[in-house]
């Protein structure tokens, strides 16, 4: 049985709103999220806009702190880490961002920017440094003379290469990828989703893959985590989630994602999903995605669905079913 | 080909931008016809020229670029003979356009309801109360839920999706011959896109237009576009119906393209590659500009550049494969 | 592929120099964007003619600057004296030549001691963010407020007059600007993807601030620093012009203003020379301030890249 790297139980994040020092409102960010991240695996987050996915990445990594609930990380609880423990956790655990143009610091060296988590942890010093993040540089597709040069004489896929390159120093365990390809052209997504691929193989990694996009959330994720306003709705194997969507949001989301084949808009589609997403302030009662659900109950209101196993580990939070 | 079925005609149309660095040739000779009523998409990845090809049509190309030569053609009268004037009488009322990003396009300052009524009394010189009632009309033919209260908004009010109905709203007022559309869902979560994307088709079958997609995902359209041209380096490559298009591919950018990008056919181990990277377009290569990247290239690709030749039945190819006889040689 | 075989004579040493080389490029860039702009030539020249004069200028004096000599006293500019002589028989061109290292110490002094404080202030304020912040710029602002000759001339009083005195209340006073400054990039820097990735990684606050956010500011402040000196030095001389900062019979500009004051009208000379001295002193400051900013602003970089890598390009294949 493989191990849990990372779990989360009834993590709940919101933001207060105040005025001035009161507190006027919530932004209910993620509410009683529980997941569990098995070491090796990859597990893509999807969900649209205000759903929490960025929110609870963010709070698994523990740099957002809990309003309540745990993390836990090969079993301990971070709450309880010291800070000489937190910062060993850091190295373990390194982060892709989606902007390639902000993400690396400009005014400095790609020596210096992919080697800054060897420097951070006294990994290695001067020429050995240097000579770790050659390797790495070949290992995304760089070459040598890449190594000392700014980063914004670079295209924004070969930065991509480098914040990945960055994440890969000092041997993390963990690689949490925030739209990592969203910004980038098909054909580069193309290459980096490979380079992704032949490195978790190569150095056992275990990924988080957050993104809005559908087919590259199935592209590399083994189990799939479909978010609506702060909640789990729906979570599985990629097989399953894919194969056999049961949520009415999961469905939606998969009726509304466009497919490359033209034949399907002549084949009869599932019912477009109507409104808008609303806010995560004042969230709807009960069931969160209720307005919006074609198969709304006027239980839907009141109760809120828990995650129920339908079978093999399709957890589907819903209340009819 | 000018025939009655053509609405807009372009016809090699070369537009190049004169920087510091050197002149940026963006665009190559560029010729594609959009039918009338039809939904004609222009699909690329970034610096292929498809937003340079709108602001020529429009006449609003950004300094320091300037349109060569070539023809653009509105039913039948050339737009680049045009002056400024004649322009500015033709945007908004026979050629509309939609941004990408809705929250630049309109003004913070002014209610959503009379940013949609200015054209009404810009181009047709209604009156104020008639534009606003009309302009009210046209948002709830958007399908944006209580119009009426949405025009007295202003645009910080609205969410992305709104906003860009309200854009559409704006666009059609007039009833345009062209609608041109730059990348208008990029942004939009995928539920309200596919929202958007049905109210295109819906609208544009009701009011007639024809439509002018940009957009460099492949699969928008799949889904909403009559004919595609795809374009790469400030060329079009290929250009044929949508099914024809993805069933088969001829060029080798396409066919590579569309084997990258990962759907439910493609296998999950690998995806398809296309080594090298996009062009320079100071010192494009020589011939084809894609054959340093095409594993089909042969001599006469870096000396020549290919003309589009019809392979099938409005289904044209830019490749030195499908030589002289519209055949593979 | 490892340094090592690359670089048979490895090293440390070639790995700096082959770190050196794209810096020094960077620093390339930004000369040749400065030589190509005249008024920042005008005012390097200027600056560094000033800067000669200060480390030269005692020995370069033809004549004594201090030693009275009454019976030349108030004589118009001629061959013998090209800026005439003052009270004492004084030559004023020897007096200006010898007194230039005065304003040039009292600039350096006050930026020496106000720069370093308020950038770690200013840092501080802009990382930590919070009630530290509020309280640092409270602080600032109270010393934003306080006028700053005003100040400087009661610190005079109360410690005794001296130029030394002065400058240490200017530097009282001056460095609240460049905490604002850094504050301000530190909380842009802040938000910076990169420093989230480097927190992420276990970065704390210090590596933080020290590899991100001053590297970051280090052009503002250079910029600021370059327009400062300019005015620094015009304080100086208004505090000895005033009489609280050098004392005679030390020839330090401002204080050869004042002297000259009351004989305006029969030996101008006295007075105007060592004002025009101060104006085009500033001046360079100014134009090299701005040209350095110029230089270090990244569309114009951009633009200018082009060009510079042209010039090198052909320079190299004809020479």
């Amino acid at each position: 049985m493989t191990a849990t790297l990372f779990e989360c139980r009834n993590l709940t994040k919101f933001f207060p709103i105040r005025n001035l020092l009161r507190e006027v409102g919530r932004v209910h960010a993620v509410e009683d999220v529980s997941l569990s991240i098995p070491e090796g695996g990859t597990v893509g987050l999807v969900g649209e806009s205000g759903c929490g996915k960025t929110t609870l990445a963010r709070t698994l990594l523990f740099l957002l702190e809990p309003t309540s609930g745990q993390v836990l990380f090969r079993g301990d609880d971070l709450g309880a880490y010291s800070k000489r423990q937190l910062r060993a956790f850091r190295r373990e655990t390194a982060i892709v961002f989606q902007d390639p143009y902000s993400s690396l610091d400009p005014r400095m060296l790609v020596a210096d920017v992919v080697g800054e988590p060897l420097a951070i942890h006294k990994v290695a010093f001067g020429e050995d440094r240097d000579n770790a993040v050659l390797e790495l540089l070949e290992r995304v597709g760089l070459k040598t003379e890449h190594l000392y040069r700014y980063p914004h004489e670079f295209s924004g896929g070969q930065r991509q290469r480098l914040a990945i390159a960055r994440a890969l120093a000092a041997d993390p365990r963990f690689i949490l990828l925030d739209e990592a390809t969203s910004a980038l052209d098909v054909s580069v997504q193309a290459k980096i989703l490979n380079m992704l691929n032949e490195l978790k193989a190569a150095f056992q990694l275990t990924y988080l893959f957050i993104s809005h996009n559908l087919s590259v959330v199935r592209h590399l994720s083994d189990h799939i985590g479909v978010m609506y306003l702060g909640r789990m709705v729906e979570y599985g194997t990629r097989n399953q989630v894919f194969g056999d969507p049961t949520h009415p949001y999961t469905r939606g989301l998969l009726a509304a994602a466009p497919s490359l084949d033209p034949d399907d808009r002549d084949r009869p589609r599932e019912v477009a999903l109507e409104g808008e997403v609303p806010s995560a302030v004042d969230p709807p009662s009960g069931c969160r995605f209720h307005p919006r659900c074609p198969n709304r109950k006027p239980d839907c209101a009141n109760v809120r669905p828990e995650l129920v196993d339908t079978g093999g580990g399709h957890l589907v939070a819903c209340v009819p079913k | 080909m000018e025939t009655s079925e053509n609405l807009v005609v372009v016809d090699k149309l070369k537009t190049q931008f004169f920087t510091y660095g050197g002149v940026v040739e963006a665009l190559d000779e560029v010729s594609f016809e959009i039918h009338r009523g039809e939904i004609f998409g222009l699909v690329g990845e970034s610096g292929c020229g498809k937003s340079v090809t709108a602001s020529s049509i429009l006449g609003l190309v950004a300094k320091p670029g300037k349109v060569i030569s070539g023809r653009i053609l509105l039913d039948g009268e050339d737009l680049l003979m045009k002056n400024d004037h004649q322009m500015s009488q033709i945007r908004g009322s026979r050629i509309a356009m939609v941004f990408q990003d809705p929250t630049s396009s309109l003004n913070p300052l002014f209610r959503v309801g009379y940013q949609v009524a200015e054209p009404y009394i810009y181009h047709q010189r209604r009156r104020k109360r008639r534009a606003w009632a009309d302009a009210t009309e046209i948002l709830a033919k958007t399908g944006l839920p209580d119009p009426k209260e949405k025009a007295r908004s202003f645009p910080h009010e609205l969410s992305g999706g709104m906003r860009q109905r309200a854009m559409i709203a704006m666009s059609l007022t007039c009833e345009p011959d062209l609608l041109i559309a730059d990348e208008p869902t990029t942004n939009l979560d995928v539920t309200i896109e596919r929202q958007i994307l049905d109210l295109v088709k819906d609208l544009q079958r009701e009011f007639g237009t024809s439509v002018l997609w940009i957009t460099h995902d492949m699969t928008v359209v799949a889904q909403l576009c009559d004919r595609v041209g795809v374009m790469y380096a400030g060329n079009i490559v290929e250009k044929s119906d949508v099914r024809t298009l993805f069933r088969s591919p001829k060029h080798p950018y396409t066919v590579r393209l569309l084997r990258a990008i990962p759907s439910a056919v493609t296998s999950q181990e690998h995806l398809e590659e296309i080594p090298g990277t996009v062009p320079r377009l100071i010192q494009p290569p020589t011939g084809c500009r894609f054959h340093p990247r095409c594993d089909h290239t042969m001599p006469v690709c870096s000396e020549a550049k290919p003309t589009e030749l019809e392979v099938e039945p409005s289904h044209t190819v830019a490749c030195h494969l499908f030589g002289g006889t519209g055949r593979v040689t | 592929m490892s340094l090592r075989e690359n670089l048979p004579f490895a090293s440390r040493y070639r790995m700096f120099k082959k770190r050196l080389h794209p810096i020094t490029k960077e620093w390339g860039l930004t000369f040749y964007v400065l030589r190509h702009s005249r008024l920042a030539v005008v005012g390097g020249l200027i600056v560094l003619s000033f800067i000669f004069i200060a480390i030269f200028g005692s020995h370069l004096a033809p004549y004594d600057p201090v030693s009275v000599t009454i019976h030349e006293r108030f004589q118009p500019p001629s061959a013998s004296h090209p800026m005439g002589t003052d009270k004492m028989g004084r030559d004023v061109m020897s007096r200006m030549l010898a007194g230039a290292q005065h304003s040039i110490k009292a600039g350096a002094l006050v930026l020496a001691i106000a720069v370093p404080f308020g950038v770690l202030l200013g840092g501080i304020a802009g990382l930590f963010g919070g009630w530290i912040d509020e309280v640092l710029m409270r602080i600032t602002d109270v010393f934003l407020a306080f006028p700053s000759l005003v100040l400087a001339m009661s610190f005079s009083a109360a410690l005794g007059p001296s130029l030394f005195n002065a400058m240490i209340a200017l530097s009282i006073v001056w460095w609240p600007m460049y905490a604002r400054l850094v504050r301000g990039q530190a909380l842009a820097v802040r938000e910076a993807s990169y420093v989230e990735a480097a927190q992420a990684r276990g970065a704390g606050r210090w590596h933080i601030m020290f590899r991100h956010i001053l590297p970051n500011c280090l052009s503002p402040i250079l910029v600021t620093l370059t327009l400062d000196m300019g005015w620094v030095i015009t304080a100086a001389a208004a505090l000895s012009f005033l009489g609280f900062g050098a004392q005679p019979p030390i020839p330090e500009w401002g204080r050869m203003v004042s002297d000259g004051r009351i004989y305006m009208l029969r030996a101008w000379w006295v007075s105007v020379f060592p004002g025009l001295g101060i104006v085009l002193t500033v001046l360079g400051f100014n134009l090299l301030g701005d040209g350095i900013r110029d230089a270090l602003d990244p569309k114009l970089r951009r633009l200018t890249e082009v060009k510079w890598k042209r010039a090198r390009t052909s320079s190299s294949s004809t020479s």
